[in-house]
């Protein structure tokens, strides 16, 4: 008989020995002459409990056990770990896990269950419906279906991403282009790079569903260089839709093309902001453009572009598989579907979590998350990456909701959600925002590039003790220029983090250091 | 990650061009492909591309030193990366980065005197639930204690 287990290749698994359990779990069981099939699948998002080792039982359910180190193979393999045994570690069902059992997986459904390069286990769990369905509609009526779904821009600004692709769609031009933003930069998130490594397919089929709806022909999806492994996974799936014609000059024999080329960017935060993207892909710095003209009107080399972060473009195939009502019962208010939030930084259960809009913000800390991994009272979170603002315990009870979050002065963003414990110090954290706002800098206009400098001397003043009421009001009316001043999001948005610590945490900025 | 030049340069910098250039927006994918190959774009290779680009030299020179993965010099045998953002921070990254600074001997952008190592700051890695997050090379190490740093140097230090 032929044991089958799952092990994840996602790179926070491997990071963590997920390569080193499957050897030593291969070594074990020929050492007993067992036959053992490891696949590699993606991560199930619960970070803390990697290596996670899925074990399927003779009624083809996976029992789970974690964390299993390889040092710790031997023991759980005596324990009979193969034949699905009791063990401390054993942790049962994934899909009977509270923490997993309370979500909605709608965009990352197959991740962590399927093998990521493998074309025939993504259709065997729906995937290539949606596009199979886009293929037999007009484009106006998939466009309309995007719409009708309320499926809003998940990278950050939360733009209706229907709206963005009728713009592209009424332009007339001889070449428009798809570009998939992958550049997921902010600190805390890490759900593009997840989907990227564990269903690579959704992402391709969702911009190939986005090129045949706008009549783009090419598309580009632009992946930072900090995630080698995601790279790697792309590289083969794209390989594979080519060869099975999923990808190229007739897609399943209908006529329709659409190309897709892997570009990798080259270390700048600032290329996850759109225009600056496409400067980048054009192979030039990566310069932020003055807007109008919208990219949906004048984008790559000029011409008509699609332009979606890699989550937005991998919820798609859903909407085209299951319709727009399926995904817009899901939500609440004007932020409809689902969202990936992820749990980062000093959390007892960190990861991956896909739920419905409206969730709490202590709900996600508490209930999913656990409190902090010191065990110390958690005294602030960052949402939405390093140009969120900082919120206090006062706003815990926040739900998940663009607007709900928006009212508070806080943003959703890319649903990174990175936690501190008490000893954090939020003095330290405002200079960090200014500091990484005058490193990454494009440079193009001044608000951003000389006022992230000046602000790192602010509050280097402030920290001394040096006049600290003349130098806050300073920073405030510095992060006022910089906020209404400057180009794009990066200075526009690094007072959010600054100011919100201001705000909230006075009390470190008033102490004698 | 250096690699070695068993061809002339110039030959390979042409085969590079002859497959890259032609395509849109082909400068980042050129320039990743010489780094893959030397090590590093030198100035040297500055003139070259930009010939068959039909770019500047000050162009290309600007395409380079606008992206922090391009370096202009060598580096050392392996490029150790210690994230510096919030959720590394979080969990007291701060303390790996310190002692990647001690123990190594060099501050961020420098390279050991044997050789050895670069160090780099880099702004996530991607591995925000299991920090602090360190890649040597391409490879993901993640909840990298101080302790757990030397423990991964050794290992890499005594690799063939």
């Amino acid at each position: 008989m032929t044991h089958r287990i799952f092990i994840s290749r996602d790179a926070s698994a491997l990071a963590l020995g997920a390569d080193e359990t499957a050897v030593a779990l291969q070594v074990a069981a020929r050492a007993r002459g067992l036959d053992a099939a490891i696949t590699r699948v993606g991560s199930r998002g619960m970070v803390w409990l990697e290596p996670l080792v899925e074990i399927e039982n003779g009624q083809g359910q996976r029992i789970a056990y974690g964390p299993v180190s390889a040092a710790q193979v031997p023991e759980l393999v005596s324990a009979d770990l193969f034949n699905g045994a009791p063990h401390r570690l054993r942790l049962g069902r994934v899909e009977d896990l509270p923490w997993f059992a309370r979500q909605e997986r709608l965009t990352f459904a197959r991740v962590g269950l399927i093998d990521p390069v493998s074309l025939e286990d993504y259709r065997a769990h729906g995937g290539y419906e949606g596009l199979r369905n886009a293929l037999g509609m007009a484009s106006a009526a998939i466009v309309q279906e995007v719409i009708d779904s309320g499926l809003r821009g998940r990278g950050g600004a939360a733009f209706p991403t229907g709206i963005k692709w009728k713009t592209v769609l009424e332009q007339p031009a001889a070449q428009k282009y798809v570009v998939c933003n992958a550049d997921e930069g902010d600190s805390g998130t890490f759900s593009e790079r997840m989907l990227m490594e564990g269903d690579p397919f959704s992402l391709i089929e969702g911009m190939t569903i986005a090129g045949i709806a706008v009549g783009a022909t090419q598309g580009y999806l632009y992946v930072r260089s900090e995630y080698p492994h995601a790279i790697r996974t792309l590289r083969e799936a794209l390989a594979i839709a080519r060869a099975r014609e999923f990808l190229g000059e007739d897609l399943c024999g209908s006529g329709r093309t659409f190309h897709l080329e892997l570009r990798v960017g080259a270390g700048a935060y600032i290329c996850g902001e759109e225009t600056s993207l496409l400067e980048s892909l054009e192979g030039k710095r990566g310069e932020v453009r003055y807007r109008p003209p919208l990219p949906a009107i004048k984008g790559l080399f000029g011409q008509p572009t699609v332009i979606n972060n890699g989550t937005s473009l991998a919820s798609v195939p859903v909407i085209l598989q299951r319709g727009a009502a399926y995904h817009r019962d899901f939500g609440m208010g004007r932020s409809r579907g689902t969202m990936p939030i992820q749990l980062a930084g000093n959390v007892l259960r960190g990861g991956l979590i896909e739920k419905a809009f409206g969730v709490t913000l202590r709900e996600l800390l508490y209930d999913f998350g656990g409190g902090s991994l010191s065990g110390r009272p958690i005294r602030a979170v960052q949402v939405g990456g390093p140009l969120g603002a900082y919120m206090p315990e006062s706003q815990f009870d926040t739900p998940l909701d663009y607007e709900a979050f928006a009212a508070v002065g806080a943003m959703v963003g890319h649903g990174g959600i990175v936690v501190f414990d008490d000893t954090v110090d939020m003095a330290r954290m405002a200079r960090y925002a200014m500091e990484f706002c005058a490193v990454e800098s494009c440079g193009k206009c001044t608000p951003c590039r000389i006022g992230s400098t000046r602000g790192v001397e602010v509050i280097d003043r402030i920290l001394r003790g040096e006049q600290r009421a003349v130098n806050l009001a300073q920073l405030e009316q510095l992060c006022e220029t910089m906020q209404h001043g400057s180009l794009c999001g990066l200075g526009g948005m690094t007072p959010f983090p600054v100011m919100s610590a201001v705000k909230h945490f006075a009390t470190d900025f008033a102490r004698e250091r | 990650m250096t690699a070695s030049t068993d061809l002339p340069v110039a030959t390979a910098i042409d085969d590079i061009l002859d497959s890259l250039a032609g395509q849109p927006g082909a400068l980042l994918p050129i320039l990743h492909a010489i780094q893959a190959r030397f090590g590093h774009v030198s100035s040297e290779h500055v003139p070259v591309i930009a010939k068959a680009m039909n770019l500047s030299r000050a162009e290309v020179h600007g395409v380079i030193s606008f992206y922090h993965h391009f370096r202009a010099h060598p580096a050392g045998r392996h490029i150790v990366q210690v994230c510096r953002a919030e959720a590394c921070q979080a969990v007291h990254g701060e303390r790996t980065e310190e002692h990647a600074r001690t123990c190594l001997g060099i501050d961020f952008g420098g390279t050991t005197a044997d050789g050895q190592f670069s160090l780099e700051p880099v702004f996530c890695l991607g591995n925000c639930a299991a920090g602090p997050s360190v890649m040597i090379d391409e490879t993901l190490y993640g909840r990298v204690s101080p302790e757990r740093l030397d423990e991964l140097l050794q290992d890499w230090r005594s690799r063939p």
